[in-house]
């Protein structure tokens, strides 16, 4: 730090605000994940199977979420369709 | 009725020893009688911190095994009336702490000690969550730091769901929140998380700020608990965070960062 930095202040480091903002961002999605059961990334990983049977998809093409607000519980699966391919032939297809 | 005050954090090297040998002395001072366990099996170190580290001659192993009785294996602070250690033993045996055995020696301590403060390892395995599944209190050592703060969220979520209390649907574990080697002057220059973020993140009640202190390594140097150093910084936080835990009302010190002089700024190193 030169002289007239330490004089006037300069600040050249605020990093702090980007450290809380990284972490409210990284403990939404994970207080989220924490309540979630078990079998949720398993159930996620046979609904990919099954949809790849079908479309040429990406692992991370596939959200799948749980949300409770009271008495009810959502089931979310979304299906980023827009980049998948639908394969030429399927193979389940082809054998009915 | 003793209560067990679990000291925690998820990471490791946040001050969870320093801070659970400086809150167990803090008590005896005030006349509760306490005792202070080492649950990092495998790598004791709370005789050291506590300057006991020649006087261990049974362990908390031996005492769940049967092959010691607590009499024999608790420690007596000769500084401090009303305080015990309890020493750890530096087995590999990971599985050491069997469930039954733990809360076997645990409800023995809850019948002959006001508190027992367990200095628990880091990280979220057996020792860890041992330590955090007996916890009527749980003090949550943080760092401002991401992934001092982000460890102890995690750590909150499992008081809450794993532990002993949560099991039996009784009431929660109490929670505070230690803020440990804090630097009043990098957060005014915007270069740290402040107590307000960290609090803002964590939600918990605040126990206490320690701030960052030369005296605590000369603590752990000479086997003194820093509470006792009553001219440092570190110590008299300490004092006033037992205080706070106790249910008194103290102003929080230590957090303001001094004005350095223009001759300082100019020569002084930062």
């Amino acid at each position: 730090m030169s002289i007239l930095e330490r004089l006037f202040g300069r600040r050249t480091n605020q990093s702090a605000a980007v450290a809380k903002n990284r972490l409210q961002m990284v403990l939404v999605q994970e207080r989220a994940g924490r309540n979630a059961p078990d079998f949720l990334p398993l159930l996620k990983n046979e609904i990919l199977a099954v949809v790849a049977k079908y479309l040429d998809v990406e692992d991370d093409m596939i959200k799948i979420q749980l949300e409770s607000a009271g008495d009810t519980s959502v089931l979310e699966i979304n299906v980023e369709l827009d980049k998948a391919r639908i394969k030429p032939k399927p193979s389940v297809a082809a054998k009915a | 009725m003793g209560k067990v005050v679990t000291v925690t954090s998820g990471k490791g090297g946040v001050g969870k020893t320093t801070s659970s040998a400086a809150i167990s002395t803090g008590l005896a001072m005030r006349g509760h009688k306490t005792v202070v366990i080492d649950f990092d099996v495998g790598l004791r170190n709370l005789d050291l911190i506590m300057g006991v580290e020649r006087r261990v001659v049974f362990d908390f192993i031996n005492v769940i095994n049967g092959d010691a009785n607590l009499n024999q294996a608790l420690i007596k602070d000769k500084r401090v009336d009303n305080l015990y250690i309890f020493p750890t033993s530096q087995t590999r045996d990971k599985d050491a702490l069997r469930k039954e055995g733990v809360e076997r020696v645990m409800d023995e301590l809850r019948d002959n000690f006001d508190f027992i403060v367990c200095d628990s390892p880091a990280g979220i395995e057996h020792g860890a969550l041992t330590a955090l599944y007996h916890a009527d209190a749980a003090i949550v050592v943080t760092n401002p730091e991401v992934s001092s703060v982000r460890d102890s969220d995690r750590i909150l979520g499992m008081l809450s769901s794993r532990s002993r209390r949560a099991e039996r649907n009784e009431a929660p574990v109490d929670e505070f929140l230690l803020l440990t080697r804090y630097s009043a002057e990098r957060v005014a220059r915007g270069e740290m998380l402040s107590i307000e973020d960290v609090q803002e993140i964590l939600s918990i009640p605040l126990m206490g700020i320690i701030p960052e202190s030369e005296s605590v390594l000369k603590a752990s140097n000479t086997g003194q608990p820093v509470i006792l150093d009553k001219e440092s910084v570190a110590g008299r936080a300490y004092d006033d965070a037992v205080a706070r835990f106790l249910g008194e009302t103290r102003e929080m010190r230590f957090i303001k960062a001094e004005k350095k002089s223009l001759f300082r700024s100019l020569f002084g190193k930062a």
